[in-house]
């Protein structure tokens, strides 16, 4: 009978159920009870897009590069004061609107990659859900609270920065 | 014979119907919280449900709750008597098979001659109700589902038939209660300590029930009809509230009539060795085992549930063809072998 060399395996599958069972009545299980308790994620989880508006240029790169065009931009063209004096005023773009749809947004990281001026960050924080789905949509202001979580940069590896100096 | 108030006919029926639906409903309830919750998390190094009651031991009330709530929705082409009619025939065959369960030594339901026949008689009778179930749905995966589960039952049926002639030719009796009886006189090669479990004698009758049995309750790794992958939830697609209830309480309410029945078969019963207290038969037997009995039953249910529960949530999923030729070409052929061993043992001895 081709049924008798697959009786180990079948108790050895048996046994592992078993075994799970044991360990997780003597040493606890693997998850955790998530409102009581709660994991830090890994620093570089991606959570939630944090903006610093500061340096952002309104370049566009990152809404045009967006795969689900769920960043809204809009800006305008100012005149900002020189920085020498008897310099002639700069031209500079000011942010108007900086929205990141959360309900569209596929967390793939394209906008924090092709960002060329470091505005965008990721953060793992990830407790925002919404009952409104409308609630979703963060503007720049709210984009820029989740600055203060995004963990530091880590260090640089050995001969990875860049050569300026 | 204990009791000395004389209860009316009627008054009797009314307590073995209350009797029935509690032999039904706490093992129903209890192997779902401990196995299906409990057990299964834990195989799964998780908890399971912890937030309703403590340890989660409310989760079914909240679950029962929520089925009653929901809307008793069919498919505008279904043909809507039957299709609210089949999972009350799926769990009407369950009441019926524990009313052939003896719990002690007075304590049953109806007393049988040929319980044993009854028993496999009216356990098939789900598979009307789930063919019914998946023909009435108007929906080809139900269809699909309810023609798998009578290809499946009625191929394990006959396993199921033959293990149990095993233990009737050896008790010498279809009566559930001389089964058991049996099972506590006799003795291993004149040693009565253990009585004698046909479990030992009938270990490969007792191993194809249990086979026969997994598949019987549509259980993983005999699930083919519900499989989830490919038909949704097989005959029980497009029920939902209350009739996706029953069809669950009868699913895990069947799994603990059919380990009471194992038990019974198998493990003795609502006995215990009958030489621990001297008794020789059913007469001598004392009347606290009326009590004591149905415990003794119910922890060796709980026993053969933890062993079919256990099965379920380590095996994956038979290919219909591999399950099929299993019952035809292995367990059938096993059992018919088993019963003409058991014949020229009886005879001989």
């Amino acid at each position: 009978m081709a049924l008798t060399p697959k009786m180990p395996g079948l108790i050895k599958g048996l046994a592992v159920t078993l075994k799970t069972l044991g360990r997780t009545v003597t040493q606890g299980p693997e998850t955790v009870q998530y409102p009581h308790e709660k994991e830090t994620p890994p620093i570089r989880a991606r959570g939630v897009i944090a903006l610093r508006e500061d340096n952002c240029t309104v370049c566009m790169l990152c809404a045009r590069s967006c795969p689900d065009w769920c960043i809204y931009i809009e800006g305008h063209k100012t005149l900002a004061p020189p920085r020498r004096a008897g310099g002639k005023p700069r031209s500079v773009s000011l942010l108007d609107r900086f929205d990141i749809d959360y309900a569209l947004c596929m967390y793939c990281g394209i906008c924090v990659e092709v960002c060329p001026f470091d505005a965008l960050f990721w953060s793992p924080e990830y407790e925002y859900s919404e009952s409104r789905i409308a609630d979703l949509l963060h503007d720049k202001d709210k984009l820029g609270e989740w600055m203060e979580t995004v963990p530091e940069a880590p260090e640089l590896e050995a001969g990875a920065a860049k050569g300026k100096k | 014979m204990m009791l000395a108030v004389e209860i009316p006919y009627w008054g009797q029926s009314l307590f073995r119907v209350l009797g029935g639906i509690v032999a039904v409903l706490i093992p129903a309830g209890t192997i779902v919280y401990v196995f299906l919750f409990k057990m299964m998390s834990f195989m799964q190094s998780r908890l399971g449900p912890m937030e309703a009651g403590p340890y989660g031991s409310l989760q079914l009330v909240a679950e029962v709750g929520k089925w009653l709530q929901k809307e008793d929705t069919a498919p505008e082409r279904a043909d809507h008597s039957i299709f609210k009619l089949a999972p009350l025939i799926v769990l009407l065959s369950t009441f019926l098979l524990v009313a052939a369960v003896p719990f002690g030594p007075d304590a049953w339901i109806t007393n049988f001659q040929a319980g044993v026949f009854y028993a496999l008689a009216v356990s098939s009778i789900s598979v009307l109700g789930i063919l019914v179930a998946g023909w009435s749905s108007a929906n080809k995966y139900s269809l699909l589902g309810g023609l798998r589960a009578a290809g499946q039952l009625i191929a394990y049926e006959l396993p199921l038939v033959l293990a149990t002639l095993g233990v009737v030719i050896q008790a010498g009796s279809m009566n559930m209660q001389d089964i058991v009886v049996a099972q506590g006189t006799e003795s291993i090669f004149g040693w009565d300590g253990i009585g004698n479990p046909y479990v030992l004698t009938q270990f490969v009758g007792f191993l194809v029930f249990m086979i026969a049995v997994q598949a019987e309750l549509t259980q993983p790794p005999f699930d083919m009809p519900i499989a989830e992958s490919e038909l949704v939830s097989g005959y029980m697609t497009e029920y939902s509230g209350f009739r996706f209830l029953i069809f669950f309480i009868a699913e895990f309410a069947t799994v603990g009539v059919f380990s009471l029945i194992a038990s019974i078969l198998f493990l003795g019963g609502w006995s215990v060795p009958f030489s621990w207290f001297g008794w020789d038969s059913l007469d001598e037997v004392a009347d606290w085992m009326n009590l004591a009995g149905p415990l003794i039953l119910f922890t060796k249910m709980m026993v053969l549930s933890f062993l079919i529960m256990w099965v379920r949530f380590s095996f994956p999923r038979f290919r219909e063809d591999q399950l099929q030729r299993f019952a035809w070409k292995f367990l059938i052929p096993l059992a018919l072998a088993n019963i003409v061993i058991t014949a020229i043992f009886k005879v001989a001895m």
